[in-house]
């Protein structure tokens, strides 16, 4: 069993430490205090739909569903770094940051359901689908990057993936021939430190997931995922980089799922003990943010009570809206299969026992 | 003997395997310390180190050229996929490479791989989890396609493909991990590969299937039974590459009609290939057309909507009584 502890002794960016202290005053971003505080709401209102979506996947209200508690500050600290129309490659378990750049949360809970239109991405929402096949993402966000360099347009593709997903050939070959073209690519790789019970020191001999940008020749750097600044900055960084035409990053941020890899049966107790929960628990990211506003005084109960109210409502409004939306129909589904639908696929949907189409 | 459910069949089939000869690994995403994401690998680690039986990293085209390699050097590696549709991760390696192997070489190596995953539909499972690619693999010469239908099959076809000298894809459809309990014997047996199964005897009709459309088929002809008094004889196929001719051609010279089940989508899978051998070799003992009952060709769809897109039982029926009017 996996015994080790936060890394401390590798050097990493950082913000704020655990007790919501400025390590270093030049590294605070220059934002206004509305997206100070911004970002707390985000990372509490995350937390609060966590706990909810967790509790309706158990009750049955909700289908596949991949744990985000831990992980806020990665996902929002990342995101809000980024403009709207910055394109963003989540993976299964990067659903709030999908949702914040603008993929509507009824949807993400249809997703979840498991119906084609929580799929169906808005127009002019930058953001793909979740994605399944670990590594996937990165290749396909390098063509999106490209896309970006060719049109000479200043945006930027961001891909999430894994600790475990930096074992992936994807991996290596997206950001490769990110490197040869010096695409506007951003990798931010969240390192929870299992890759479902597998711990990292078991998915790769390197001990800075950072470094495997060296080989290809862009820049890596390492952040403390649980602080919410560090990451912002990290990306900040990363995206003006990539849209003064200087080229790729890999962002290897440090964090940790308090819950089960998925909520389809796994027991974290099989391969990690209580103690290394514990020792990441003391650093969450929320506490830490929280303890950060108070000594600037921006932030108060009243804030905190705000976004409870807000949570609660919008995140039962938008199941209850995926819950009234209206069931697939083969012919609708099949609809999606070609631009244009063969007759041979067509006869298929005359199901033979009632000779009438399927629904 | 003991009552055994299918997953804990394939865990006893791995442990007997294991202990039987040490040439024997098994390896995957999460099958040692956790002991598999469906717990097939439950203790095996434990048991027979970690050496024997281990966690890789997360990379299928790696786990698949690990067989190989390994395989090439005398090893006997059961590798699992964690769930089917990662397969394309690793299809270089397992039909561009691993099933040519003997062939490219003219006999001087050969791979003797074992490639577990898990697949199907009705258990509701995310994207690219349940679809059945079986059809890619039917297409690629020189690895063989078993998918078990029950507890009792499972072991003894899987500890077959551990000891076979040809690269085998071993298909174990999620729906019956837990499903059922089934008379499993503790000890080292094997089934045979390369050859289908009478399950139910009939005469009017021959209603072909594999893995766990078998159940589906088995009810079907028992409602056949009770509704239109029709004796209907089901196969299943077990390996589904090479495909058992002549059990097929046996029964249809018997009932005459057939129908043939599949959970893949329609075209160009094993329904097909099955058609067109009762086509090739038994046509004139045919009264009426071969019809076929699949899910219409498209990608398998998303969970709300996975019991409307899967062949049912009635459909089955339905499809019977044509036949037999035809
Ligand atoms: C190609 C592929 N292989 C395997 C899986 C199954 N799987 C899903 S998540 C996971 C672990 C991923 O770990 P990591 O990359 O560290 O990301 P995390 O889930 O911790 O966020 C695995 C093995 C998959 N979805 N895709």
């Amino acid at each position: 069993m996996s015994v080790h502890a936060p890394v401390r002794e590798l050097g990493y960016l950082r913000v704020i430490d655990e007790e919501g202290q400025v390590t270093d005053s030049s590294l605070l971003p220059d934002i206004t205090e509305g997206h100070f505080k911004q970002l707390m709401e985000r990372m509490l209102f995350t937390r609060l739909w966590d706990e909810r979506a967790i509790k309706w996947t158990r009750q049955g209200k909700l289908g596949f569903y991949a744990p985000v508690a831990g992980q806020e500050a990665a996902m929002i600290g990342s995101e809000a770094a980024l403009t709207m129309d910055d394109f963003i490659l989540p993976s299964y378990r990067d659903v709030p940051q999908a949702v914040w750049h603008g993929w509507p949360l009824y949807q993400a809970f249809l997703y979840s359901l498991g119906h084609q239109h929580g799929n169906q991405i808005p127009e002019g929402v930058n953001v793909l689908p979740p994605q399944i096949i670990i590594g996937a993402q990165i290749v396909q966000a390098a063509g999106v990057a490209m896309a970006f360099a060719l049109r000479k347009e200043k945006r930027v593709a961001l891909a999430y993936i894994g600790d475990g997903g930096t074992s992936q050939g994807d991996f290596y070959e997206g950001m490769n021939v990110a490197g040869v073209y010096r695409l506007p690519l951003i990798v931010l790789v969240q390192n929870n430190q299992f890759a479902i019970s597998v711990p990292v020191e078991k998915q790769t001999a390197v001990k800075e997931l950072a470094k495997k940008a060296e080989a290809s020749g862009m820049e890596g750097i390492r952040v403390d995922g649980m602080d919410v600044l560090a990451v912002y900055q990290a990306v900040q960084g990363a995206v003006q980089k990539a849209k003064a035409g200087e080229g790729p990053t890999l962002i290897e941020a440090l964090t940790f799922r308090y819950g089960p890899h998925t909520m389809s049966g796994d027991d974290p107790k099989r391969y990690r003990t209580k103690e290394l929960e514990e020792d990441w628990r003391a650093r969450d990211p929320i506490i830490r943010y929280r303890k950060f506003l108070h000594t600037k005084g921006w932030w108060t109960e009243e804030d905190e009570r705000k976004v409870e109210t807000k949570a609660k409502d919008e995140v039962q409004a938008a199941l209850d809206r995926a819950n009234q939306f209206p069931a697939m129909s083969m012919k609708a589904l099949a609809s999606h299969m070609y631009a244009k639908m063969p007759i041979e696929l067509a006869d298929q949907l005359i199901r033979q026992d009632t000779k009438k189409e399927v629904k | 003997m003991a009552q055994l459910t299918m997953i804990e069949a394939i865990r006893s089939a791995l442990s007997a395997a294991l202990e039987k000869d040490e040439r024997v690994l098994v390896f995957g995403e999460d099958v040692g310390q956790s002991g598999g994401v469906f717990r097939a690998t439950d203790g095996l680690m434990q048991r027979f180190g970690e050496a024997r039986v281990f966690d890789t990293p997360l990379a299928e085209s790696s786990i698949a050229g690990l067989a190989t390699g390994l395989s090439l050097q005398g090893f006997i590696p059961v590798a699992e996929i964690q769930f089917f549709g990662f397969v394309f991760e690793a299809m270089d390696e397992m039909i561009g490479q691993a099933a040519r192997m003997r062939f490219r070489t003219g006999g001087s190596f050969h791979c003797p791989i074992v490639y577990r995953t898990p697949f199907g539909g009705g258990v509701k499972t995310p994207e690219l989890h349940a679809d059945s690619l079986e059809g890619l693999f039917v297409q690629s010469p020189g690895i063989k396609v078993i998918v078990p239908s029950s507890p009792y099959e499972a072991k003894g076809l899987l500890l077959s493909a551990i000891f076979d000298e040809d690269p085998v894809l071993f298909l174990e459809h999620m729906k019956l991990y837990r499903s059922f309990r089934e008379e499993v014997p503790e000890d080292f047996y094997t089934l045979p590969l390369g050859e289908a199964k009478v399950v139910k005897a009939g005469k009017d009709l021959t209603l072909i299937s594999y893995g766990a459309m078998v159940r589906t088929a088995i009810k079907a002809a028992e409602i056949a039974a009770q509704e239109q008094g029709l004796s209907v004889e089901v196969i299943d196929l077990r390996t589904i590459s090479p495909i058992d001719t002549e059990t097929i051609v046996t029964s249809i010279r018997k009932t005459h009609r057939a129908v043939v089940l599949q959970e893949a989508q329609r075209s160009a899978g094993v329904a097909a290939e099955v058609i067109a051998r009762i086509n090739e070799e038994a046509i004139y003992d045919l009264e009426g057309p071969v019809l076929r009952v699949a899910p219409p060709d498209t990608v398998y769809p998303f969970t709300l909507f996975e019991k409307e897109w899967l062949p049912t039982e009635q459909l089955v029926v339905h499809q019977i009584n044509q036949a037999m009017h035809a």
